[in-house]
């Protein structure tokens, strides 16, 4: 039993004398394990993990943590990572997409033709691009919605049909070079973060964390309810600025923290808060865990699938774009091979479930770290694709399978 | 078979005139008029007729199957009515989603609860009418779910815990408290007390009076005559999709029993024959 329960006046959600109350820091750490056991995992395989991969391939190669090399995997990540983040919306309503990667392809050649073919202003380029992946969600979402075609079914289709319209705008040539030294390209390969700005990042972090718990801790006490103590609140904080500040000195030893990762990680800070704190997250959640119920109280069911397949195509024509900077060019190849999978799998790795109803933003982020780092590792190693596609096929399904093991032992802990 | 039928009938032609005293005259606030509803080849309710005013409960009472719980959601506009009307306030409505019948007032616990297992018990509260879409408030939200809660004396330990972790009356207990938040005009429990405890059974029958009194409609389905006859002010029968009777609580219960399943000849009657038949007897014996 807690101090709280030894008040003369419980708080509002602690009055139950049955429910043990953790209080404390080692109490954080006791009810987390009692949450793992139970198999509410949350990040925790996919932090393992990392940590596992990163040992094995600093001891076959010690570049393999250098920060330059650090640096140029932030740089490859981001284009799949913006892909996953879209596959997360929609793994959250249970449904999936298999033509992430075509539609990527086809985003990057739409740019490829109206940019350097055609001259268009690159900045429209782009939104015509996007504008087309998001069409092509809303066409989904149609199909689903209106003739209750499986997103499976339909986004196979999909995924033939826009690598066909990718091949055909790009035409006989194959592939378009962009520009060197134009504002994309240098976005995809070049640019980074000054250091007195990601250490000012990393700072603000820190205060914005502190400041939104104190602010939310402060309204709790006032309402009657429990709270997080001061103390814990800036520890958490503080070890959060720690790392960041570590992370960012350590990537400004070579050419800093690349801008194009700057985008992603706001993608998916903007994400997590649509999530975690907006109607629409909670609606998303709703739909995912049981469409019938959501229903019934009045969600419009049909809007968040809107949503969720739009959003997908939308990020994943936007992750189209950032692989044509990255790579320069807009070719037939882009978005084929593993890219698909490689989105899909980030997002399943990362800790979003199959099964609907449960996931995060901050899964495409750390899946695709996972991937990313598998592939620069054997590279390192002068592996072929060959191992790098078994080895991550291999991941891909211990991902699943701790996933499915996670949802048995909440069935049986009764969290599911 | 039809003969009992007729009896049926005739007794709910014999209450008719006890419904229109119970609603005062006054227009009721829910009205049904001739609504069927067919799934596929079966008509799971034909020419339904039922009025509820507001500051009254109906008890819905019928057999496995008789149809209460798709009444209830053509009502809650989870299903569309194959035909007939339905009007509320006085005035015809068409209930197209759920979210009509939600936005008139008309709140329901259905009898499966629809509840997300994957969110705590807040957002399974505040689902669909959370406060600040943008920037959810959930410190307020929380503290109206204690208080609906507390209301029902819910056994809740935790409201941040996901539903699944809750037992089948906790489960029943947070549908119920989710039907209230709205401040509904009507209110439809479909099996509300099937899970629930001695207390906790209690509280919802109190619950029910007090927003009786607060002037609210209340629908109630229920299996038990004796929470049925503690609460209703008027008891309607379905049979096989059909009205079979309209009583007042304190109809017998073989009537009830006869409405209900549409025969006069059953253990219930018998056993009242016994126990008339026996008690000459006893008094024999006695002497
Ligand atoms: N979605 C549906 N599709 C087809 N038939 C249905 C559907 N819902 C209900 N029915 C049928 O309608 C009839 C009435 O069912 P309903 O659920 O309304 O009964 P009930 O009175 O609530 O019974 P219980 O007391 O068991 O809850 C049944 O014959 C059932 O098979
Ligand atoms: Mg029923």
């Amino acid at each position: 039993m807690t101090d709280n329960a030894k008040q003369d006046k419980p708080f509002l959600d602690q009055a139950d004398v049955r429910v043990s109350h953790e209080s404390g820091a080692l109490g954080a750490i006791r009810s987390f394990l009692s949450r793992v056991r139970s198999g509410d995992l949350g990040s925790l395989p996919v932090v393992v993990g990392v940590i596992v991969i990163w040992t094995v391939f600093q001891t076959l190669n010690p570049i393999f943590l250098s920060s330059n090399n650090l640096v140029n995997l932030l740089f490859d990540m981001s284009t799949v990572g913006v892909i996953a983040l879209g596959v997360v919306c929609v793994l959250m309503l249970g449904q999936i997409d298999l033509s992430v990667g075509s539609v990527s392809g086809l985003a990057s050649a739409i740019v490829g033709v109206l940019w350097v073919n055609q001259g268009w202003p690159v900045a429209l380029a782009i939104i015509v691009a996007v504008g087309a992946g998001a069409l092509i969600g809303c066409v989904y979402s149609l199909l689903y919605n209106r003739f209750g075609m499986p997103s499976f079914v339909s986004t196979l289709a999909g995924l033939l049909a826009f690598l066909g319209m990718q091949l055909y705008i790009l035409g006989n040539a194959g592939s378009i070079n962009l520009p060197y030294g134009s504002g994309l390209v240098s976005f995809g390969q070049t640019l980074t973060m000054p250091a007195w700005f990601s250490y000012s990042v990393a700072v603000l972090a820190g205060i914005a964390m502190l400041l939104s718990r104190y602010r939310t801790a402060a309204r709790r006490k006032e309402a009657g309810l429990s709270s997080q103590s001061l103390i814990s609140t800036v520890l958490v904080a503080a070890v959060l600025t720690a790392i960041l500040l570590f992370a960012a000195w350590y990537l400004n030893q070579a050419r800093g923290i690349p801008w194009m990762f700057g985008l992603f990680v706001a993608l998916v800070l903007a994400l997590n808060y649509a999530l975690t704190r907006t109607k629409w997250g909670r609606m998303m959640f709703a739909v995912g865990g049981n469409k019938e119920a959501a229903r019934r109280a009045g969600i419009n069911v049909a809007f968040i699938n809107l949503t969720a397949f739009t959003l997908c195509s939308s990020l994943a024509a936007l992750g189209g774009v950032l692989s044509a900077a990255r790579l320069a060019s807009a070719s037939q190849q882009a978005g084929t091979g593993d890219v698909n999978l490689n989105a899909i799998a980030a997002a399943v790795i990362g800790g979003t479930s199959l099964f609907g109803g449960r996931g995060n933003a901050y899964s495409a982020l750390l899946g695709i770290i996972v991937i990313q780092s598998i592939a620069s590792g054997l590279t390192l190693l002068n592996m072929s694709s060959s191992l790098r596609y078994m080895i991550t096929g291999a991941v891909l399904a211990i991902a699943v399978i701790v996933d499915s093991l996670a949802r048995r032992s909440r069935v049986s802990h009764g969290r599911e | 078979m039809t003969e009992s039928a007729e009896q049926a009938n005739a007794s709910a032609t014999a209450s008719a005139d006890g419904q229109a005293a119970g609603g005062n005259g006054r227009t009721p606030v829910l009205s049904l008029r001739n609504v069927c509803k067919n799934f596929g080849a079966v008509s799971a309710l034909t020419d339904i007729e039922l009025d509820v005013h507001a500051g009254e409960v109906v008890a819905l009472v019928g057999d496995n199957g008789a149809g209460k719980s798709t009444l209830v959601k053509v009502l809650a506009g989870v299903h569309q009515p194959t035909s007939g009307s339905i009007s509320f306030d006085g005035k015809s409505v068409r209930l197209a989603d759920p979210s009509a019948a939600l936005n008139l007032g008309i709140a329901t616990v259905f009898q499966d609860l629809a509840l997300c297992e994957n969110l705590d018990v807040v957002a399974n509260i505040y689902l669909g009418q959370e406060k600040d879409p943008y920037h959810l408030d959930e410190v307020s939200m929380e503290v109206r779910a204690w208080t609906l809660l507390n209301e029902l004396s819910a056994r809740i330990p935790d409201v941040r815990d996901v539903v699944a972790s809750l037992s089948g009356g906790q489960r029943q207990t947070v549908a119920i408290a989710r039907s209230l938040l709205l401040d509904p005009k009507v209110i439809m429990l479909d099996e509300p007390t099937a899970a629930l405890g001695v207390a906790q059974t209690a509280e919802v029958l109190n619950l029910i009076e007090r927003v009786r009194d607060r002037g609210l409609g209340v629908i109630m389905i229920s299996h038990n005559m004796e929470d049925v006859r503690a609460v209703a002010d008027r008891v309607v029968v379905l049979r096989l999709g059909r009205n079979n009777g309209v009583f007042t609580p304190d109809a017998s219960n073989q009537e009830l029993v006869s409405a209900i399943t549409g025969a006069t000849d059953n253990s219930v009657s018998r056993r009242a024959e016994r126990q008339r038949a026996a008690q000459p007897v006893a008094e024999e014996v006695q002497a």
